[in-house]
């Protein structure tokens, strides 16, 4: 056998190998921060994930399937979702939704919150389509609208001041009408709703979501509901699904995460709810993307649905003691940033809290002219140097907003309390540091 | 889709689907749970894959490739072998390009190639002995043919060793020839190799990537489904060179981000005790190779006593069978059905006893090509073989 071509000739792949779908999109944020938490931070409250354990039933739930001896949960179930939890689910959301649902249909398992988006962008949006979405926003939703082709279109929540002397709230930070209805056009295809918010907090009011649904209905327009932090809910409030609202179930996926409602997030367990004219559509964009989810986790997701179910609204409820375990913690949060001059907005839901770090530029300076936002600076250098690990909000910003709001860095509070007290203990040495400089 | 809906019929013989009826080895079960009982090991993990499974697996890839692997930019954690397809040619692939699929194909290839865009070009396999098969490996592509069907539009050939469903194990000399071809085209491999550990006596796996100047232009797939009989974990893996698969890890951080973590440790886990014994026979890569051939050989007794003549596979836990042997009259059925498909129904209706029809893997111009072939599998526990034997020995007692 001979070969024409030299050696490193042959090897090389000589032409541009990427599809263009990739071009804008290679950048992660959490690539970089996950990298750099593990390497630095000695208190982490930048990536979402609890670091308490998932609840005991869930744990017993995964040890019960894996000793009962029925090896074919060891096996492709089925596609569009396990029959147990596909079952499960649409008891609860017909509880929720107050509407009849088959699970066959209305119903459909994903890998975590995260694919059920990629499946949604990938079914209804087309070269030329635009897709309003809310800033700030969980980072994924820009580069998969970008991949499937679309346009994205930014609407900011605005920051209200707050009552002289309380402390702002999610609930501060809103859309103006007119602006919110001067987004939609005829190319509007889909909006983004994400109810709680990530990384505000913010719960979106009744009266709110009617306004985003009158559009909605008016210009034809879809809408994804990402409502991963349903159960993290504080001070009584409680959560209006969208989905519930005149004309919207029938344009409306609802998206949802076992990872977020049940604290394992490694669990990689979400679905999708909606009518069957859209789901048919997130059905074929699966069977040819993953095809199945793993099979023993939706097995013990769906026993963890099964128990909630018995045991809804009572106080012994899973999604009764897990926001108010989080409120608890939020609060301790709160107190230690305002004690140490952090200004946090405090957040109706979710277990995020963002706070406003103005106070801080003394130890951080800005430098003119640099190409990174403020905060990206100085989470890096309070990883770098203080050992606590935070996100930057530009980080949930379009590019073209990202100097917006450059004062503000996200913490996750769903951590166990000698974590919480670590990062206390941080804040206190370090306003001592300032205090004596 | 289609067919898995009859899987779900207790009363049916199932040797349709692709799932094994056999049990993981036990220590694969056990790793699952001890991982689960990690609280840390419940939460996210890295994107690209959980740090000890990418690294079990640059280990024993680094073993059968003879090549260093690094486990940080070599390898995508996907979800199943079918996550990594996705991946790849999401990555790869777009409008314009032609993708070479070689028929019949595992059948998810089409139309992941037609969402990203681009155009199938299909080549069959043929069989040498003008029909009569007794082996897979009678089944094989005309060198002519296939230089033919590269262009300067071709962008990648999906390559599948062993082959799903007709079992081949292309040989090196086989090999040499599509890489050959690879090389002249400047085009991409996609080497779909989740059979890789099921190769029967009399023959050896091959990995296209290993040939000279392929490493640089080809993604290798495996799947642990397929690896450890655990089809429902849903863990896959893309391996090669940091400039293909950085375009896989931007397709992955933007549709799912990140695979179970549990599953993915537990899998690490099993790696390393058969990584430790890969020089052992009892290493479980080899044992269910074995285990799985003398199911073979069983499967092709009692196919060939029966009348139906079996086409040995030398490789894969599947077995492709010639029905038109039988001459079952199906001609008063639905015409615009392949034989095949209306074989299968009939078969499942009156005999109890499932398949697939081989034109579910074929493109348009092929099907009359395949349709007097259905597809077995067997990897299936013995009571279940035992129910297909009653069944096939009581077959000409009953055909009417």
């Amino acid at each position: 056998q001979t070969h024409f071509l030299s050696l490193p000739l042959q090897a090389k792949m000589s032409r541009a190998v990427q599809a263009r779908r990739l071009e804008g999109i290679d950048k992660n944020i959490w690539v970089e921060f996950v990298k750099l938490a593990a390497t630095y931070s000695k208190v982490n409250l930048g990536q979402g994930f609890p670091d308490f354990p998932a609840p005991d039933f869930l744990q017993e739930a995964l040890k019960r399937a894996l000793g009962s001896g029925n090896h074919m949960l060891h096996q492709y179930t089925r596609a569009f979702g396990h029959p147990p939890l596909v079952t499960a689910l649409a008891q609860l959301f017909e509880k929720l939704l107050g509407r009849e649902l088959d699970p066959m249909t209305n119903v459909m398992v994903t890998v975590g919150a995260y694919q059920a988006l990629f499946c949604c962008f990938q079914a209804f949006v087309d070269e030329g389509d635009e897709v309003i979405i809310i800033e700030p926003f969980f980072d994924c939703y820009e580069p998969m609208v970008k991949m499937a082709g679309g346009t994205p279109v930014f609407v900011p929540l605005r920051p209200k001041a707050p009552k002289d002397g309380k402390l702002m709230s999610s609930a501060d930070w809103q859309l103006d009408p007119a602006e919110l209805a001067s987004k939609f056009s005829e190319r509007t295809k889909v909006i983004v709703l994400n109810s709680p918010n990530n990384p505000l907090g913010k719960v979106f009011s009744r009266g709110e979501l009617e306004l985003i649904a009158e559009l909605c209905v008016k210009h034809d327009v879809l809408c994804v509901s990402d409502e991963v932090y349903e159960w993290l809910v504080y001070d009584g409030r409680e959560l209006t699904r969208i989905a519930s609202l005149p004309g919207m179930w029938d344009r409306t996926v609802i998206v949802g995460s076992a990872g977020k409602t049940f604290s394992a997030t490694g669990w990689k367990v979400g679905w999708t709810v909606g009518p069957d004219r859209l789901l048919q559509h997130l059905r074929t964009v699966h069977q040819n993307s993953v095809y199945h989810c793993a099979t023993i986790a939706q097995e013990a997701v769906a026993q963890g649905f099964q128990r909630e179910l018995s045991l809804y609204g009572k106080p012994e409820s899973y999604f009764v003691q897990l926001p108010r375990t989080l409120q608890q913690k939020r609060d301790l949060l709160i107190q230690s940033l305002v004690a140490v001059g952090m200004k946090p907005i405090v957040p109706e839901g979710t277990y995020f809290l963002v706070a406003d770090i103005s106070e801080f530029k003394s130890d951080v300076p800005e430098v003119p002219n640099s190409d990174e936002p403020y905060d990206y600076r100085f989470t890096k250098w309070m990883m770098k140097n203080k050992g606590l690990a935070a996100i930057p909000l530009s980080a949930f910003y379009s590019e073209a907003h990202k100097n917006n709001y450059t004062n503000f860095i996200r913490f996750c509070f769903a951590k166990e309390e000698a974590t919480l007290k670590a990062a206390n203990d941080i804040l206190q040495k370090w306003k001592k540091e300032k205090a004596s400089s | 889709v289609e067919f898995t809906k009859v899987a779900a019929d207790p009363s049916i013989v199932n040797l349709g689907q692709g799932l094994p009826d056999i049990s993981p080895p036990s220590y694969v079960k056990e790793e699952l749970a001890k991982a689960a009982a990690v609280d840390r090991l419940n939460q996210y993990t890295r994107g690209f894959g959980h740090p000890s499974l990418v690294k079990a697996l640059s280990q024993v890839y680094e073993r059968v490739c003879g090549r260093k692997i690094d486990p940080l930019t070599d390898i995508l954690v996907t979800v199943g072998a079918y996550g990594s397809l996705f991946s790849t040619i999401q990555a790869l692939i777009e409008e314009g390009d032609e993708v070479i699929i070689i028929e019949p194909f595992y059948d998810c290839y089409e139309p992941m190639v037609r969402m990203a865009g681009a155009k199938p070009v299909f080549i069959p396999l043929r069989c040498k002995n003008n029909g009569n098969s007794a082996s897979s490996a009678d089944w094989v592509l005309d060198p002519a043919e296939l230089a033919n069907k590269f262009n300067s539009k071709t962008k990648a050939i999906i390559l599948n060793t062993p082959h799903n469903p007709i079992g081949k194990v292309f040989t090196q000399e086989e090999l040499q020839v599509i890489a050959d071809l690879c090389i002249k085209h400047d085009t991409l491999c996609i080497s779909d190799e989740v059979y890789e550990w099921l190769v029967y006596k009399g023959n050896k796996h091959m990995k296209i990537a290993t040939l000279p100047g392929m490493w640089e232009r080809t993604v290798t797939i495996g799947s642990a489904g397929k690896t450890y009989s655990v089809t429902g974990w849903k863990l896959g893996w893309s391996i090669g060179p940091e400039n293909l698969i950085k375009h896989l890890q931007v397709v992955h951080q933007n549709t799912l981000y990140t695979c179970p973590t549990p599953l993915q440790e537990a899998l690490a886990q099993a790696f390393w005790i058969d990584y430790k014994r890969m020089d052992d026979p009892d290493c479980y890569f080899y044992s269910l190779s074995r285990e799985l051939e003398s199911k073979r050989d069983r499967m092709a007794r009692l196919l060939t006593e029966a009348g139906l003549k079996p086409v040995i596979p030398d490789g894969g836990y599947f077995m492709i069978v010639d029905v038109s042997t039988l001459n079952v009259d199906l001609s008063d059925v639905d015409e615009k059905q392949p034989y095949d498909y209306k074989f299968v129904r009939w078969m499942i209706a009156s005999k109890k006893l499932s398949a697939i029809p081989l034109s579910a893997f074929c493109g348009p111009e092929t099907k009359k090509q395949f349709e007097k072939y259905i597809r077995f599998c067997f990897i299936k526990k013995d009571s279940t073989l035992d129910a297909a034997e009653v069944i096939l020995k009581n077959w000409n007692k009953q055909t009417g």
